[in-house]
């Protein structure tokens, strides 16, 4: 295959979708790459893609699979899924970081896990598009780290024209923001680490307080969501609380609890409480899991590990490019995550974050993986996306050579089945 | 994972293995003359040298801190004492140099007031933070470190050379780069666009942050006249002042103004100014430079550029792009990189010129921004940027092209001396993180601490 075609023919199909998807949802697109990296089963050589009303129903060696008249046929170098941002908050936090684009972080107060993300997603935010020109096909994105409990994320598809046609999961995790981040000066608190645990420990129980009350009042069936108890005896209920609402979603496991934790100390406070609490939760950032390898390892918790390219100053001082290889040798599920900037880059691309963990000890079948099925299989979606299977979403990301390498473009991407443009150079 | 007390134990291994050296350095009574300058030849390397084309298999000669010769094999004659360091499946490449770093944890200007051209940078730099350490594992070599972008003129800048081989620095006064007269040479921070803008006496609007900064330059004129009127008479003299004197030397191209700016109509407002006053101008971050290349170009000021992973953050940098080094180049514009670390890291350094190259920039400019063009912008292209015979031997060795993600830089060499070593322990806690590469780099204890081991020094 001639490479220099391959990008003429590409770019000249870039050229005419301008801005916009092209096909339908019935359309049938075929795409043929020297590569497929399908990271749930071995790379195939010169292998064909088909995708048919959103969904990929074929994967296999080019020349034995046969391609319907009329398809949309896509060239590329390497194929991989569709890549997923384990850690966000793009859609929530704008390109121009003003008030009217920013809504990651709300500072009224240190505990607000009722904050939805659904509410606050801009899904026609510029920086959507612009890390999906990269090969982004799917998000867990939401609220910031900054206050102790600052609210809730979403799963979202990297399309769409409102939250409701991108959304994957709503109300996935519930964030929480230990040490400096989150530390109040003055009178205000928490001003403390010691006050920090103190306000979460509290808030815990009297959510476990409230799932006693509501479990009681709901006659004990199986579920403990107070909305669906209108019919039972409401004078039993207690007033519904949205705050200790969400929290019972977190006690209950249906909401995951994304701890952001980076030195030793407070990743060891970030275990303490999931322990105390009989909970899994999700460490985020942790630069200094690196020191921290046996206790996290017999928590069992996930690593939503910070960009290889965050900042090495204040808490993540220490932080180190072989974390994630680190991680993988000790068979601690993680994957790579783009973060929140307050400043700039705006948004992070985790492809770029995945590639310098590949140059610094992580395989790179391993750096692709930490950037597709295994946050996928973190965020619960790995029936839907992660890989290139047949059933799976038809998400992909198509590039004119290694995904990693610094000069290497991302040439066309696929979401639920639609083209869209891969980066642009122009 | 390297713990400090092994840090600690490697240094003091070292710190014994030059007690002999030190001796001279630290004491009259035992001087005995430095050993003769060593000559080393590295052979069979793929040379970048900057200013001619890629050499496929070179050899670099070095003679203490001066390159001797440079060339293909064979055609460059490899002096019978050289020590000969096979360089097989290696990369050379001229140090990097960075026209815009903020390392060393700075603070020039403060808030009360706009412009303030009399502070200086030297007097605010810890050369123990490790982020100099860091610079060196990407491969930087020289910096020109800055104060920030908060103000219209935020002070002077001081180009760094990184000479932390062996013990390292003690004070900022030993990685200055000095001019023939010994006084260290910088240059001048000023800024456009909103960051400068703030409450009074920061202006609130771009027409009066110009306003503000002509406002200096005539007084700085007025007040050079005085000087000049006063022929060199004490009595006649006006009184020094630190600020104007500085403009002054601006003005004279004594000085080169490093200018902060974005947006594309601050960018054409800092050629006016520096056409209006006659002050030499490197355009720095030029987020929307793309947009007057023609401009900037007929202007002939040269641009040093930011490349970020995504456009924004601020409304002056949402137009930010990849294309931007490739744009200005192809108008004709001299285009550098910078790092802004901690903007970006600068163990980095050579990314920021390959993504230009991924939006198409001519590969061998690219290498030039990370080397000959920034040593251009210091105005010290005499000395350090490029690989030819005469200049300080400043250069990098690599496992590979330097713009793949990923090549590793080995080795660092400033001056004739390996300041950074890849397969050092202590050197590479800085490449790669980890505990303890946080922390403020160990003072070297010289003369005091040991000088009771080598008999009494003084």
């Amino acid at each position: 295959m001639n490479r220099k075609n391959i990008l003429r023919n590409v770019t000249l199909a870039g050229l005419a979708l301008l801005s916009f998807a092209q096909g339908r949802a019935d359309d049938v697109v075929v795409v043929k790459a020297k590569k497929i990296i399908t990271v749930s089963g071995k790379p195939i050589e010169n292998g064909a893609i088909v995708c048919k009303g959103g969904k990929i129903v074929s994967v296999g060696d080019v020349a034995s699979l046969s391609i319907p008249p009329g398809a949309i046929v896509k060239e590329a170098i390497v194929v991989t899924p569709g890549l997923i941002d384990v850690r966000t908050c793009v859609g929530l936090s704008g390109i121009i970081n003003v008030d009217h684009d920013s809504d990651q972080l709300e500072s009224s107060s240190p505990l607000q896990p009722e904050l939805r993300a659904t509410d606050a997603y801009n899904a026609t935010e510029e920086l959507v598009e612009y890390i999906r020109s990269f090969g982004v096909t799917t998000i867990h994105t939401g609220h910031a780290p900054g206050e102790l409990m600052s609210g809730q994320t979403i799963v979202a598809k990297t399309i769409g024209n409102s939250v409701e046609e991108s959304l994957l999961v709503d109300g996935r995790a519930v964030c929480a923001t230990l040490a400096e981040a989150s530390k109040k000066s003055g009178k205000q608190s928490p001003g403390t680490r010691g006050k920090q645990m103190a306000m979460l420990r509290t808030l815990m129980l009297e959510a476990v307080e409230y799932r006693k009350k509501t479990s009681k009042a709901t006659d004990n069936t199986k579920t403990t969501d107070s909305k669906e108890a209108v019919s039972k005896d409401t004078g039993d209920l207690p007033p519904r609380n949205l705050r200790l609402e969400t929290l019972v979603e977190v006690l209950d496991g249906k909401k995951a609890l994304l701890i952001t934790a980076d030195r030793a100390q407070d990743i060891a406070s970030a275990l303490r409480f999931a322990a105390e609490f009989g909970i899994s939760i999700w460490l985020d950032s942790a630069a200094e899991a690196h020191t921290m390898i046996p206790q996290i390892q017999a928590s069992k918790v996930t690593v939503l590990l910070h960009p290889s390219m965050a900042r090495a100053s204040g808490e993540k001082a220490n932080l180190s490019f072989e974390t994630a290889s680190l991680l993988r040798k000790s068979g601690i599920p993680f994957a790579i995550q783009g973060g929140f900037e307050p400043y700039v880059p705006k948004a992070r691309v985790v492809l770029f974050e995945a590639a310098v963990a590949a140059a610094h000890g992580l395989s790179r079948e391993d750096a692709i993986e930490s950037i597709t099925l295994s946050p996928a299989k973190i965020l619960g979606i790995a029936d839907r996306v992660g890989s290139i299977e047949v059933g799976k979403d038809a998400d992909l990301a198509l590039y004119d050579g290694d995904p990693f390498e610094y000069t290497t473009h991302c040439v066309g991407v696929i979401v639920n089945g639609k083209v869209y443009n891969g980066e642009s150079s122009k | 994972m390297f713990p400090i007390h092994r840090r600690t134990f490697v240094r003091d291994s070292a710190r014994l293995a030059v007690v002999g050296g030190l001796i001279g350095k630290c004491s009259t009574s035992f001087a005995r003359p430095y050993p003769l300058e060593e000559t080393i030849a590295w052979t069979n390397a793929k040379i970048v040298t900057a200013s001619t084309p890629i050499i496929d298999k070179g050899v670099l000669i070095v003679r203490g801190s001066s390159i001797i010769d440079v060339g293909a094999v064979g055609q460059v004659a490899i002096p019978s004492n050289a020590k000969v360091v096979d360089a097989s499946d290696r990369w050379i490449m001229p140090g990097l140099v960075c026209t815009h770093s903020h390392v060393g944890g700075v603070g020039a200007a403060d808030g009360s007031s706009p412009i303030q051209p009399g502070v200086r940078i030297l007097d605010s730099i810890n050369v123990r933070e490790p982020g100099f350490k860091r610079a060196l594992a990407g491969g930087l070599t020289t910096l020109n470190i800055m104060p920030g972008s908060g103000h219209l003129i935020s002070g002077q800048t001081v180009y760094c050379k990184l000479r932390y081989a062996g013990h390292g620095p003690s004070t900022i006064e030993d990685i200055l780069i000095r001019d023939s007269n010994g006084k260290a040479i910088g240059g001048l921070k000023m800024a456009n666009g909103t960051n400068s803008q703030g409450d009074a006496p920061f202006p609130g609007t771009r027409g009066k942050s110009a306003f503000l900064v002509r406002e200096q330059y005539i007084k700085a004129r007025e007040y050079n006249a005085k000087v000049i009127a006063a022929k060199d008479n004490p009595d006649k003299m006006p009184p020094r002042d630190l600020h104007l004197e500085t403009l002054v030397e601006a003005m004279q191209r004594k000085r080169i103004v490093h200018h902060h700016t974005h947006r594309h109509d601050d960018i054409v407002t800092v050629i006016r100014l520096a056409q209006e006053f006659g002050f030499h101008v490197v355009l720095h971050h030029v987020s929307e430079g793309w947009k007057v290349a023609k401009e900037i170009a007929a202007s002939k000021f040269p641009c040093s550029i930011i490349v970020l992973d995504s456009p924004g953050g601020k409304l002056e940098a949402k137009d930010m792009a990849f294309k931007n080094g490739r744009l200005l180049d192809e108008a004709g514009v001299r285009v550098a990189f910078h790092t802004d670390d901690w903007i970006t890291d600068s163990r980095l350094f050579a990314r920021s010129a390959a993504l230009a190259v991924r939006a198409g920039m001519n590969r061998d400019k690219a290498l030039q921004g990370l080397t000959l063009a920034g040593a251009e912008m210091l105005g010290l292209e005499d000395r350090i940027g490029s690989l030819a015979p005469g200049k300080d031997a400043d250069f990098v060795l690599l496992n590979g092209d330097p713009l793949s993600v990923y090549t590793r830089v080995l080795e660092t060499w400033v001056e004739g001396k390996k300041a950074f070593d890849l397969s050092n322990p202590d050197d590479r806690l800085y490449a790669e993180g980890g505990a303890g590469a946080g922390s403020e780099l160990d003072p070297f204890l010289c003369c005091y601490a040991q000088a009771w081991q080598v008999g009494g020094a003084k």
